[in-house]
């Protein structure tokens, strides 16, 4: 069943619901970067729940004027202007009152919500009946998708994609620098108002899937994802876009698979799966990659003082050491140096003696400060300068028993 | 209006909205001044999967075990959140949007999964609250505030709201001067041996008690607009913290007020029939408050700061 709704095979609904999705994640995958990228990621959460009253205003007026009150382009005129009303007042008052951003968007969501929530209210007692199609608005509903619908989506999508195509490095630069960015003469402040436009686009697009309040997750979901897995910010764009994408595709397939199966929870929840996976499994920035480090920096440590101990004839107490020092053939079971132990014991002391003499001596001073107590002195001197240094300390001593 | 109409069905809504209000701005005067403002939205957001799960362990709308759910799942979206920030080393921001939509989008799921068209459970009523619905039937006119068999029918969220929002009081009166100090300077606070992880963790779970709280009456829409509108409108009026609390109880009342009353009569002085959400509205009022001091008040501009690009 779930192989049928992801080769397309479940009816033409089930197909225009899973191109429409994955259309719109890998749309808000990319934008939603910039945002990210910007420290703003919670902008969005602000725009999406500023969408309502004009959802609410968009659907009173196309009653009064006698039209079908879910004509989608309509609803979504309406959204992306009440949104961006949302966004010029959250951009007024932080740049001109003292509040701080979060505290803009806090207000802008709340009080556009509420007052969506209010036009609710009154065309529920407008006494219409068709506005069932509306509370599909804030959870998304794709049960009665349309083909024009899907073509919407589709060209508001691809509109988006390009724009952002377009102006991605002016974004890319006020996002990582804006002081920098200001200085080279670019108009920051509208490279900020045309990327938060952007996300509106997305935003207003991808309600009739997911709905306002999930909408969100897709903005911010698939950029954190990719973070985890490159350190260049146009390779988190494209991953940004793929995990869209395969979220949106996945997620519309597994919600087709099976009835009472919504599809914008579960887009978003398998949007959060992939971000588990990364923040577990990533290679650098990854939980797994920071344990094994960890421990192969303990590993290092330990083997290190044990050496050192062993060198200088000291007894050993610790477990883990005498543990690792085992396992690498440095001593035996019962606590006494092999012959490869010793060898390595009489290295690292006389390692730590050389070091001893770099940090003392200012010539050495840049070498100096790269001591950590772990590094190899061969991977910062060259082989003379050991030597020069071997010289004054004098030849090799021999190791006591 | 007359007492015999007025105490029943106005005067509990009324005072629930107000403590409520309350309840939500007096935390919310330190979330704003300490940029945590959306604690707010992320908790109301998560509330849903922790009363969806409470209610599937126990099989019934009971109001209990869904304030433990909901108490239960802040708590779950605050240790979420700041384990995503450490290890995953994201933003708050960022990290916060991907836990509380994740949530939602669980209780959702659980929602439609579960079978609860028997019983009134529903995403709409989570968000908008049911204010207009909290009527005290028993009581008959004002004498009725000293009838005790009358006040035994008063609605159940009346005396839980009104606890809770002495509870804050109280944290807010006693903790005073660590709080006032950990949020302007917690480097200072940190040399005069205020612990300022606990105290800031102890703000976030009172301000996640009142929020349960008051989303238990309300729904989550007054929770969001009372923890940042009143203390951000009350910030444009003075440079004190002491006057701001009091600017910004003095707000949440308002718009508490005038939202209920707007919400149940403006329609009709419009010539409508029926009342609109009174949550919306009051949500609605507080902006307003905020966009009038906004553009008027006395302290409204960065004194000193430097504009951020």
């Amino acid at each position: 069943m779930l192989w049928d709704a992801l080769t397309l095979q479940l009816g033409y609904n089930a197909t225009l619901v899973a191109i429409g999705a994955t259309l719109l994640g890998i749309s808000a995958g990319v934008t939603g970067t910039f945002l990210f990228l910007r420290k703003r990621a919670l902008v969005s959460d602000a725009i999406s729940h500023a969408t309502l009253p004009g959802v609410c205003l968009a659907f009173m007026a196309l009653v009064a004027f006698g039209g079908d009150g879910r004509n989608l382009i309509g609803l979504l005129v309406g959204s992306a202007i009440s949104a961006w009303v949302g966004l010029l007042c959250m951009n007024w008052l932080t740049r001109h009152t003292r509040l701080a951003e979060d505290a803009a968007i806090g207000a802008v969501l709340s009080v556009f919500f509420g007052f969506g929530v209010v036009l609710l209210t009154v065309i529920q007692t407008m006494g219409v009946g068709r506005q069932a199609g509306l509370e599909g608005f804030l959870l998304g509903s794709t049960a009665g998708m349309l083909w024009a619908d899907a073509l919407v989506i589709a060209i508001g999508g691809a509109a988006t994609l390009l724009l952002v195509m377009i102006i991605r490095r002016p974004m890319t630069m006020v996002a990582f620098d804006p002081e920098y960015a200001a200085a080279r003469g670019l108009p920051v402040h509208r490279i900020d108002l045309a990327m938060m436009g952007l996300v509106m686009a997305v935003t207003v697009v991808g309600l009739k899937i997911v709905g306002l309040i999930l909408i969100v997750a897709l903005l911010i979901i698939p950029p954190v994802t990719a973070r985890f897995w490159t350190e260049r910010s146009d390779r988190v764009v494209l991953l940004a876009g793929i995990s869209g994408g395969l979220s949106g595709f996945l997620g519309a397939g597994i919600s087709a698979s099976a009835p009472n199966l919504p599809t914008g929870p579960i887009i978003v929840l398998v949007s959060f799966g992939s971000f588990a996976l990364s923040l577990l499994f990533a290679p650098v920035r990854g939980v797994l990659a920071a344990v094994l480090r960890h421990l192969r920096f303990q590993r290092r440590v330990h083997i290190r003082q044990g050496l050192l101990a062993l060198a200088q004839g000291q007894k050993i107490y610790e477990p883990l050491t005498i543990r690792l020092l085992r396992r690498a053939g440095i001593v035996r079971a019962d606590g006494v140096a092999t012959d490869e132990g010793k060898a390595r014991a009489a290295k690292a002391l006389r390692d730590e003696k050389r070091w001893e003499f770099v940090r003392a001596d200012q010539a050495h001073e840049a070498t100096a400060a790269l001591y950590d107590g772990l590094r190899d002195i061969e991977t910062v001197l060259t082989r003379d300068q050991i030597a020069e240094i071997d010289r004054r300390i004098g030849g090799p001593q021999e190791v006591m028993p | 209006m007359s007492g015999e109409e007025f105490v029943p069905l106005s005067l509990t809504p009324l005072l629930i909205g107000t403590f409520a209000a309350i309840a939500c701005a007096l935390p919310g005067n330190f979330l704003v001044l300490r940029k945590q403002a959306l604690i707010g939205d992320a908790i109301s957001h998560v509330v849903l999967p922790g009363i969806v799960v409470a209610f599937l362990l126990t099989g019934a709308i009971s109001t209990w075990p869904m304030m433990l759910g909901a108490a239960g799942a802040a708590v779950v979206a605050v240790v979420m959140i700041e384990a995503i920030r450490r290890l995953g080393q994201i933003e708050p921001g960022a990290a916060m949007g991907v836990v509380f939509t994740t949530m939602f989008a669980g209780g959702v799921l659980l929602l439609e999964q579960t079978d609860t068209s028997t019983v009134h459970l529903d995403v709409e009523h989570a968000l908008y609250g049911n204010l207009e619905s909290l009527i005290w039937l028993d009581a008959a006119g004002w004498s009725s505030l000293l009838d005790v068999q009358a006040l035994a029918g008063l609605p159940p969220e009346l005396p839980r709201i009104a606890l809770t929002m002495v509870g804050v009081i109280l944290f807010t009166w006693l903790f005073w001067r660590p709080l006032k100090i950990s949020t302007f300077d917690e480097g200072f606070a940190r040399t005069i041996g205020i612990r300022t992880g606990v105290l800031g963790m102890a703000l976030v779970i009172t301000a996640a008690i009142a929020a349960v709280a008051a989303f238990d009456a309300v729904g989550s829409i007054i929770v969001i607009a009372m923890f940042i509108c009143p203390p951000a409108a009350a910030r444009m009026m003075t440079n004190r913290l002491e006057t701001q609390i009091v600017w910004s109880v003095l707000f949440a009342t308002i718009s508490a007020i005038s939202g209920y009353v707007l919400a149940g009569y403006g329609p009709l002085w419009l010539g409508g029939a029926d009342a609109v959400s009174a949550a919306g509205m009051i949500a609605t009022i507080s902006g307003l408050l905020l966009a009038l001091t906004a553009v008027l008040g006395p302290c409204r501009t960065r004194s000193g700061a430097p504009s951020q690009v």
